[in-house]
């Protein structure tokens, strides 16, 4: 059986960047800081990779929204193991709802047996663009999924929910959100990133609509006062509990 | 008049928490633009008992739907049964939990009315009659203040930051019609494992007892467990990034910017050094507490209380003492 998998992807700054306001305190900083493929993306993209190499053929194709550079991400998608790529040229920073209808137009004219996302995106931390495309497109989905197995154009899919596991069944088409848990996500090989260079990336100009939503002020969370050492070693826990009761009043 | 939706989760027939918080904020906004919040209630029977609960915290209307399909949750399912009640029942902002369960239902009901949403919020205002709402990005290192374009204004709210509040109100029960076929389930439930109902999840437990790369073996997470314990139900166990990497905790206890953001009360980081996408993920606890064996580790500049030395010692005679209290 020849699997054929999307993965949408976006290009996030790394984790360990401190973040800086910047574009009158609605964008941020991105002079000096280091991009890397979002996390998440690399769970989805490992597991389409798996269900291509366990199905014996497939093509998986890597989908982002965005300017130029938002194809550093495909590109790193590429290198990785994606067969082809498309950016959907849009201006960039769109979030949300503005997102899922450009890869809902895109993706509705494909044929394709999974659809799949990271969990979220690091950097707007939105957590929404898989589920309102499932919305958009009208597909069965399951949303926060640690491991998946296909069968009989069926998909058993195990999802995170708070204190547990959900198992759920789902029939092909159908999208995923994939969270940290069975896929560890490979590397580029050097010969990959090589490969990369000579794969397809589709460019298409696109026109966005309304998020919905309007971000007017972006400002840093208040510095936390600095604190106190209450002591050194077990001999301080009792002093510690006598602060949280009395002081914090939290116990 | 201006109403104001709140999405009641439920589970196993009792509310959650953040149902209490979800329906205290709607009210709080209903009564700065003069509406009336409307709860909604859905599950399989039973439910209806629990309207009380939310006419405690405010909810003027509470509409309930029962039914044996609604034993499990389904995104399609709530969205087809919310999404109806929206069209019906006009709101200016729909309040949900930025819980598992409402972090996958808010963002489908906003894309199904093609509406703009914001998750996560940790503040909502009325300004000029308009919601405004605060919400984390990058997970935490800032926050932005977002408008709403539309109507309803779909929100997720994060647990633990708004605090149940009583403001009795009437109450008034509706039944919420469930007519709902198999072409509304596009994902069927098959099990749930693990005991979903017990154990707290780190996002929303009160107390969070976390561990780092500084507890040396994985093993050592049983004294975790067992301060974790000492507190009798309140608190959840969370983990760094390095020590879910290295295979030692599941992900679904990672606190941090791949992992969870957390808001508790009290939050032990213990053996955990304080890296920046750490720090992003639980510096907005209320109370933070350190213990680390290096005094120069980061997490001790944002700590509230920090003791420096051996876990190995601290920590059992911590779950001695905080055993004692109860």
């Amino acid at each position: 059986m020849r699997v054929k998998s999307i993965v949408c992807v976006k290009r996030v700054p790394d984790t360990e960047t401190r973040i800086r306001i910047s574009g009158g305190a609605t964008g941020v900083e991105t002079a000096g800081v280091k991009y890397l493929l979002n996390p998440y993306d690399e769970f989805a993209l490992e597991a389409a990779l798996k269900q291509k190499e366990g199905a014996g053929e497939g093509q998986v194709t890597a989908v982002t929204v965005g300017g130029a550079e938002a194809a550093e991400a495909l590109r790193s998608a590429l290198a990785i193991g994606a067969d082809d790529a498309v950016l959907l040229r849009a201006e960039a920073g769109l979030e949300g709802l503005a997102v899922a209808k450009l890869l809902a137009e895109e993706i509705r004219g494909r044929a394709y047996d999974l659809l799949l996302f990271g969990m979220k995106a690091v950097d707007d931390d939105l957590q929404a663009v898989g589920p309102m495309v499932a919305e958009l497109l009208d597909l069965p989905a399951a949303t926060s999924v640690i491991e998946f197995a296909s069968a009989d154009g069926r998909i058993t899919a195990q999802r995170e929910i708070d204190g547990g596991v959900e198992v759920v069944e789902l029939t092909l088409p159908c999208l995923l959100t994939m969270t940290k848990g069975a896929y560890k996500p490979r590397s580029a090989s050097l010969k990959g990133i090589m490969a990369a260079k000579k794969k397809p990336i589709e460019e298409k100009p696109v026109q966005a609509s309304s998020a919905g939503i309007q971000i007017e002020k972006l400002s840093y969370p208040p510095e936390r006062a600095a604190g106190r050492i209450v002591g050194q070693g077990a001999d301080a826990v009792p002093e510690l509990l006598r602060l949280l009761r009395q002081e914090a009043k939290v116990l | 008049m201006p109403n104001i939706f709140a999405f009641a989760e439920a589970r196993d027939g009792e509310l959650k928490k953040v149902a209490q918080e979800v329906v205290t904020a709607a009210r709080q906004v209903a009564d700065q633009l003069g509406g009336e919040v409307h709860a909604v209630l859905l599950g399989p029977s039973g439910l209806r008992e629990r309207a009380g609960e939310l006419a405690s915290h405010g909810a003027d209307h509470v509409h309930v739907g029962e039914s044996d399909a609604l034993q499990h949750y389904s995104g399609e399912g709530f969205t087809t049964l919310l999404v109806n009640f929206l069209k019906a029942n006009p709101c200016d902002a729909a309040l949900f939990p930025a819980s598992a369960l409402g972090k996958d239902l808010a963002p489908r009901v906003a894309a199904r009315l093609g509406v703009g949403y914001a998750s996560e919020c940790t503040a909502l205002q009325v300004e000029n009659g308009a919601l405004v709402a605060t919400r984390p990005k990058y997970a935490g290192k800032v926050f932005a203040r977002v408008r709403f374009t539309d109507t309803p204004a779909v929100a997720s709210l994060r647990p633990n930051t708004f605090a149940p509040a009583e403001s009795a109100r009437s109450g008034e029960v509706h039944t919420l019609e469930v007519s709902l076929n198999s072409a509304d389930f596009g994902a069927i439930v098959r099990e749930i494992r693990a005991a979903a109902g017990e154990k707290l999840d780190v996002a929303e437990a009160p107390i969070v007892v976390a561990g780092g790369r500084g507890l040396k073996d994985p093993a050592n997470f049983k004294l975790l467990d067992e301060l974790a314990d000492a507190f009798g139900g309140r608190a959840a166990v969370g983990a760094s990034r390095a020590v879910v990497d290295a295979g030692w905790r599941p992900h679904a206890e990672q606190v941090g910017q791949t992992g969870k953001t957390v808001s508790p009360t009290l939050y032990f980081a213990i053996g955990i050094s304080g890296a920046m996408q750490h720090l992003a993920g639980m510096r907005t606890a209320k109370y933070i507490v350190a213990i680390n064996k290096d005094p120069e580790a980061p997490i001790f500049k944002v700590a509230d209380y920090g003791i420096v030395g051996d876990l190995m010692e601290i920590v059992p005679r911590l779950t001695e003492e905080v055993r004692k209290l109860r």
